[in-house]
């Protein structure tokens, strides 16, 4: 399997390579779907520039960058493509192997399950063979490496790439079972953009699983680990904030970047929702909204912990499209990293209902987004009303596409526990609702 | 003292000045007698502690380029800066109410001085008057780009003075001549000096500035001869009896090195020569307490005649000048350019370059370039303050050396924001205005200037301290710019408020039916209505049921 991944990856770097050479880098650099004020590098450029200047990065309110993301450019300004192009390919490989080792967790939880009887007589169709699941990791990589949002982060040099980087090694550490390793790159995620956060439920459910620790309220050994995998991530998460406290010897980076990320006073015009809500709210409940779009990204953890308790990784995937779509500043960069773990759930095909009208939507949205950005920015004949609808479009497709994939992996559960060919009590053909 | 200049385009300046000296130490307790010095701006300068006040409103621009060196420069629209006293504790609160109360003398809008538009800058804007110690924090800098000027505001300033506009200059200052001109600025300065030439005892002196742009074609007619009656439909009749000196100097230095072809009339009092502004010039004065000047005739017209048509072959350039413009194009990115001109043949000097940018025009430092005669030029200082968003603008202060006879130009690239949608003026696709950006240099001079009897010049001369003959200091202002935002839609803030929480509430609507309920094999339903209707019909023709 190694060499088709060596293939991969090589085809991967000659496509950035080949982009970075070409006039569209400057082009793609300045789009706002890839750049946000949190991530565009010109924005590190200027950061760094202050600093040298002698200005803290952080009196003004062009730099929302960590402390560590200035650390490392300051040594690696000058290879920074190389950086990018490195950690995407970084991503890929941690992906890949993530999805090997939780294969190999798939099919034995399955065997065991099908030995136990836990399984309807006539799914056979719907079990996972190794022979379908042994493209998966190398699909996912795919996925990930050619997919044109995540090409065009790179090449704008999005630090976006980064904070993919450090989730995807935080999955593979999950999935192998290193909870220290695991808190360890979630507190980084975390410090980066501060929503990883809600991705502990599920990791801390996939540890349980592991451990063979049931999941009950009153069981000792649960909350044992759990004080344990919550004591590690909070003690890295501290560590990292003090490291960061000593680059600069002030605090000023916290009301920059965590105060920027919740309180979005840059209305700048990205892919997610919060910008033209923010620019057309009265005054008077501004507050109110932003605590209540805030809330909105962290609520859905609890609900889906308590549904999903028993498959982890897809807790996980939904979790990280969710953030992907509701965070203050998106950029496709983020749904590159979600979009990477659809092979994953490629035995869910038969039952995804609308598949084919989303991926139209999301096709025709990421077409219609420079053309509409360009009518009204530069041509002046179209208003922000125009790519704000774009905006709304392509987040509708991408919530119902994460609503469809949800429902066809619990309809395909209630068909491996219950039977495939249902049958009502007259013996006619049944449908399946939801009640 | 009124000073009329012809400028070599054919339009004339007239530069008012009323110096008032007002001898009273504030510093020690209260004072309660006023006399000449105007009362509202007495108790001003006592209650908040200013050491220094400068406002100036000004509509129009000074064309350097084609009207020479300008006496006294103001940006466009409102300008105000201020010292304070080393007592003041809370410059901030002392700036605000200061702003307000001249806001409310002045009848301008100057209350919309606020943190947004306010500045420290720490190597321009020096004192004027006597001063202790420089802490820049105790200066404040603000300029309102967007106030006009208008008769409201020539009315009080009006009355500022000793004799109102009922005798003496103040007489010419009518406003339906006055604002029908190309550059109209009003300021007022109050500064300390000494009181005499020992420097034991401290006065405070209140100069009132007027500068007016007559122009060639739609005041003059197309015709270079000027006079006081053209320029302001008044002569001037008697002196103000409160004056201790009331002059009109006019500027009848040659140009071109030829004789003297500009012909005044009637004769002057006296001819004063000296060197103003690094230029030998000759002016010919009218002393109005002479009692010679109102014998022939009860009122003084000044005229200004031409004896042979000047060629306008060579117009004499500026040793410095400057503008300024935005690049690019579209309302996502655009670039500051400001090209400064040193035309002297051999000196270089330096020039110190103020620019205040508005927050949501967010400036990147990283893409500032200097290039002169096609070389980067590295500023030997350069202050940077970045922005904060609704808080405070961007300031740049930087020392740059310029070449002689060479072309500086300066790009900085910016972003536009979007705002909020009530944070747009009225007229939101009219743009938003940037502050003039302030050169100030000290500029060698081609003609050594000696100590010249300071009574005896023009007052302007006297404003700004020279430190040595070889040199003169100049304050220049750019252009305003114009700049255009993105705008949201303003009708629309309740549909976007109802898309946008749909768009959540699929999402939320979406996740509760796949989280709240569980698969269920369907019950066979009777069926609805149109079920039962449609079955009824299908009896009626003999077919089965549905």
């Amino acid at each position: 399997m190694a060499a088709p991944l060596v293939l991969v990856v090589l085809a991967a770097v000659t496509v950035r390579a080949a982009l970075y050479r070409s006039s569209l880098a400057v082009f793609i650099a300045e789009r706002v779907e890839v750049a946000s004020p949190l991530n565009a590098w010109k924005r590190v450029v200027e950061g760094l520039a202050l600093l040298d200047l002698g200005v803290s990065p952080y009196s003004g309110a062009i730099f929302h960058e960590t402390p560590l993301i200035i650390y490392l450019f300051h040594f690696l300004i000058e290879y920074a493509e190389l950086v990018f192009v490195i950690t995407d390919v970084l991503t890929a490989v941690a992906l890949y192997l993530a999805i090997q080792d939780f294969n190999k967790v798939v099919f034995k939880k399955q065997k065991l399950l099908i030995e136990l009887d836990k399984y309807a007589p006539d799914v056979a169709e719907l079990i996972q063979t190794p022979m379908e699941m042994h493209y998966i990791p190398l699909k996912v990589a795919l996925f990930y490496l050619l997919n044109p949002y995540t090409v065009m982060s790179c090449v704008a040099k999005s630090t976006c790439a980064i904070n993919n980087s450090v989730i995807a090694f935080f999955i593979l550490a999950t999935i192998k079972g290193s909870a220290f390793l695991s808190a360890v790159f979630l507190a980084l995620a975390t410090y980066q953009s501060l929503y990883p956060l809600t991705l502990f439920a599920p990791a801390l459910l996939y540890l349980l699983q592991r451990q063979f620790i049931p999941i009950k309220l009153k069981s000792k050994s649960f909350w044992l680990y759990t004080m344990q995998y919550a004591s590690l991530y909070l003690c890295s998460l501290v560590v990292i904030i003090c490291l960061s406290f000593f680059l600069l010897n002030s605090w000023d980076f916290i009301p920059s970047v965590y105060g920027f990320i919740l309180s979005v006073p840059d209305l700048t015009p990205n892919i997610g929702l919060f910008w033209y809500f923010f620019a057309e709210m009265f005054e008077h409940f501004s507050l109110f909204f932003v605590c209540v779009f805030q809330i909105n990204v962290f609520f859905y953890t609890i609900p889906l912990a308590i549904k999903l308790k028993e498959h982890p990784v897809f807790f996980m995937f939904v979790q990280l499209a969710i953030i992907s779509v509701f965070k203050s500043y998106p950029t496709l960069g983020d749904v590159a990293l979600y979009m990477a773990f659809l092979p994953v759930w490629s035995h869910l095909y038969r039952f995804l209902r609308n598949i084919f009208i989303l991926s139209c939507v999301l096709i025709f949205c990421s077409f219609l987004f420079p053309v509409l950005w360009h009518l009204w920015i530069y041509a002046g004949s179209a208003n922000s009303n125009f790519y704000y609808a774009i905006t709304l479009t392509f987040n509708i497709g991408q919530i119902l596409l994460i609503s469809d994939y949800f429902y066809a992996f619990l309809r395909r559960e209630y068909y491996l526990t219950h039977g495939l060919h249902l049958t009502r009590q007259d013996g006619t053909e049944a449908m399946l609702v939801l009640k | 003292e009124l000073l009329l200049s012809p400028l070599p385009t054919g339009d004339v300046a007239a530069t008012f000045q009323f110096r008032t000296r007002w001898d009273a130490d504030l510093q020690r307790g209260s004072v309660s007698h006023y006399r000449l010095f105007p009362k509202a701006l007495g108790r001003l300068v006592a209650a908040l502690g200013v050491r220094e006040l400068h406002l100036a409103l000004t509509q129009g621009f000074w064309r350097t380029r084609y009207w020479g060196q300008p006496p006294l420069q103001a940006p466009a629209g409102a300008e105000l800066w201020v010292w304070f006293q080393p007592t003041v504790t809370d410059v901030d609160k002392a700036w605000k109410e200061l702003s307000n109360i001249l806001s409310g003398i002045f009848c301008a809008s100057l209350n919309f001085i606020d943190s947004t538009n306010t500045v420290i800058p720490t190597a321009s804007f020096k004192p004027l008057g006597l001063a202790n110690g420089t802490d820049h924090h105790l200066l404040r800098y603000a300029v309102l780009p967007r106030e006009v000027v208008c008769t409201e505001n020539l009315t009080p300033w009006k009355k500022l003075l000793p004799c109102g506009s009922k005798a003496g200059l103040a007489v010419l200052l009518k406003a339906e001549r006055l604002f029908h001109s190309s550059y109209h600025s009003q300021a007022v300065h109050i500064r300390p000096v000494c009181r005499d030439a020992s420097c034991l005892a401290v006065s405070w002196e209140l100069r009132q500035t007027l500068t007016v742009v007559f122009d060639f074609f739609s005041s003059g007619q197309g015709k270079k001869d000027w006079s006081l009656f053209k320029m302001f439909s008044r002569t001037l009749t008697d002196t103000c009896p409160l004056a201790s000196q009331s002059k009109v100097y006019v500027d009848i230095s040659p140009k071109n090195k030829e004789k003297e072809l500009l012909e005044v009339s009637p004769p002057p009092t006296s001819l004063h020569e000296a060197v103003v502004q690094g230029d030998r010039k000759t002016y010919a004065v009218y002393d109005l307490l002479s009692p010679s000047l109102f014998n022939t005739s009860r009122s003084l017209n000044v005229q200004l005649k031409w004896k042979r048509p000047q060629d306008s072959s060579e117009m004499p350039i500026p040793t410095l000048h400057a503008q300024r413009y935005v690049g690019g194009y579209g309302l996502q990115t655009g670039e500051i350019c400001t090209l400064i001109y040193n035309t002297h043949p051999y000196r270089a000097f330096p020039v110190i370059l103020l620019e205040t940018v508005p927050w949501y025009l967010r400036l990147y430092v990283h893409t500032l370039t200097i290039i002169t005669k096609g070389k980067e030029n590295k500023p030997s200082y350069i202050h940077y303050q970045p922005a904060q968003d609704r808080r405070r603008p961007h300031l740049l202060e930087m020392l740059i050396q310029l070449p002689a006879n060479s072309v500086t130009k300066i790009t900085i690239q910016f972003e536009r924001a979007l705002l909020k949608w009530t944070e747009y003026p009225p007229d939101p696709n009219h743009g938003f205005y940037v502050g003039s950006s302030v050169l100030s240099a000290l500029v060698p001079s081609v003609t050594a200037m000696k100590d010249v009897d300071v009574e005896q010049s023009p007052l302007f001369t006297s404003l700004f301290p020279s430190s040595d003959g070889s040199s003169y200091f100049v304050r220049l202002y750019t252009e305003p710019l114009l700049v255009n935002l993105p705008t949201p839609d303003f009708s629309m803030p309740y549909n976007v408020i109802c898309l946008t929480c749909t768009v959540v509430a699929v999402c939320y609507g979406s996740f509760y039916n796949l989280l709240t309920r569980t698969f269920h094999v369907e019950e066979p339903s009777r069926g609805g209505l149109a079920k039962r209707l449609a079955n009824v019909i299908r009896k009626f023709r003999g077919v089965p049921p549905l």
